[in-house]
């Protein structure tokens, strides 16, 4: 039951096998979360680095926490307020931190590929918690358990992931995890925020949300990223969600229920309205709860046999 | 590794025989079930430990709460094993709380996975005592750890296995005591 993958570094090239079992072991671990005392001593002695070189609320508690219920011991570290303000290279406070014997380090890196150059050179785990634009695996792998918690089984499963596709880390992880575990995956949004050529990755595009909505099972709606909207991708919030935001309105015409997933944190009222986020089809505090227990099935898997 | 049978231990009759006064021991000695549960160790412990609850209901006519504990989270020698293992899912879903527990497992050896049972019982609360209940004993202790109900006490030897096979889990009956051959 060990893992093929020695890292974390995404979803592009891990198996359905090893995905199985990161989630099989996740939902044995999501039991510990529910007991009156939330700790199992599984990684006494082990040290975690968090190192967040971009800002982040959810994931960062949500790896902090896992490590804590594992009782690994943790470190954290955040770009501001660090020595890389007074001009050091990423890579030298990086082997200054692993002088100190890390066992893992989770990384967050606005730039893409961060967390593979960083696997080259320290001798620890690494899990990536988002590099850029690129992956972010175990947001991925929380959507997949949540869908299987609630829809039993991933293959077969139609999924439509509506939003920014082009600059969501989210959605190029899932795009993975998905097509791996057998599900079909629809991409919705304006031609703006598409990718160039993601038909390639083996998923249906389209640009009518109404169409997306009458294909899914299941819908992963993305935040639109306020902090890139200087770029002029679309003409506005409001027209934003006239064209594609998901509405009480739109989702009355559907003859039955589909399940609402967004990884937050939601703009409500631009990409999808409240009524709906807070629905009895909406998934999305699962989604937070099951991230804890994904995270440390990670934790153990990779770090338990060191 | 391979396994050479040097005897049969039990066989389905003398198992059903010894699960009927393991359930017996326990009503006797909790004197009745009121605030007793049961808590099977996966993987064998838990089919034991529904056999056993099963018994007690027909002997007292009222069910037993029955729980399935998986001990890995709790161990201390995963990391010394080539392949690390599984995690399972825990039910137990009672209060533990001022409840005798019976710890059921199939076999006690070193006592470990019982200090791991323990450990992580606590977790759920501060029952008012936690008894243990074996099929097989086969000594080479490494902790102060002894089972209040035992089914039979072997002697082994460290190069000897004790295999136990539950209809539920291997589609048979039979507790084999077979010597380890690489």
């Amino acid at each position: 039951m060990n893992l093929r993958i020695k890292h974390l570094l995404g979803l592009e090239n891990v198996s359905r096998e090893d995905i199985n079992t990161i989630l099989d072991t996740a939902f044995s671990f999501r039991e510990v979360l529910d007991r009156p005392i939330k700790k199992v001593p599984t990684l006494k002695g082990v040290t975690v680095a968090n190192l967040f070189f971009e800002n982040s609320t959810r994931t960062r508690i949500s790896f902090e926490l896992a490590e804590k219920r594992l009782s690994a011991d943790t470190v954290n570290f955040s770009a501001s307020g660090s020595s890389l303000a007074k001009g050091e290279s990423l890579r030298d406070t990086i082997q200054n931190l692993f002088a100190m014997k890390m066992d893992v380090v989770v990384m967050r890196h606005p730039t893409p590929g961060s967390v593979k150059l960083l696997s080259r050179f320290v001798d620890a785990v690494v899990i990536n918690a988002g590099d850029g634009t690129h992956e972010h695996p175990t947001q991925a792998l929380l959507d997949i358990m949540s869908m299987k918690e609630k829809l039993g089984s991933i293959e077969g499963l139609n999924v439509a992931i509506i939003g920014d596709i082009r600059h969501s880390r989210v959605a190029l992880s899932n795009i993975y995890g998905l097509k791996t575990m057998g599900a079909n995956v629809l991409l919705c949004g304006p031609p703006t925020f598409m990718p160039y050529d993601v038909e390639s990755l083996g998923v249906k595009v389209t640009y009518d949300l109404d169409e997306a909505l009458a294909f899914a099972d299941v819908i992963n709606v993305l935040r639109i990223q306020r902090e890139r909207q200087g770029k002029g991708l679309i003409p506005s919030m409001r027209e934003y969600r006239n064209v594609y935001g998901v509405t009480q309105q739109r989702l009355s015409k559907l003859k039955r229920p589909i399940t609402i997933m967004h990884p937050g944190p939601i703009n409500r009222g631009v990409e999808i309205d409240t009524d709906m986020a807070d629905s009895e089809h909406s998934i999305i505090l699962h989604q937070v709860l099951n991230g804890v227990a994904v995270r440390m099935s990670i934790l153990y898997l990779l770090a338990g046999g060191r | 590794m391979n396994f050479k049978t040097r005897s049969q231990l039990m066989d389905e009759t003398a198992l059903r025989r010894t699960i009927t006064r393991l359930a017996h021991e326990i009503i006797e000695r909790c004197k009745g079930i009121d605030d007793v549960a049961i808590i099977g160790i996966r993987t064998r412990g838990e089919f034991l430990a529904k056999r056993i609850a099963k018994k007690i209901e027909e002997v007292e006519g009222k069910p037993i709460p029955v729980g399935v504990l998986d001990t890995v989270m709790y161990r201390d020698d995963y990391r010394m094993k080539k392949q690390l293992p599984a995690t399972e899912i825990t039910e137990i879903p009672f209060d533990v709380d001022d409840k005798i527990l019976v710890l059921v497992d199939d076999v006690i050896y070193t006592g470990r996975t019982i200090r791991a049972a323990m450990d992580a019982l606590m977790d759920f609360g501060r029952p008012s005592a936690i008894q243990l209940a074996v099929l097989i004993d086969r000594g080479h202790r490494e902790l102060p750890i002894k089972a209040d109900y035992i089914g039979k006490s072997v002697p082994t030897a460290r190069n000897e296995e004790v295999k136990v096979h539950m209809k539920e889990f291997d589609g048979r009956d039979e507790i084999l005591l077979v010597e380890v051959t690489e």
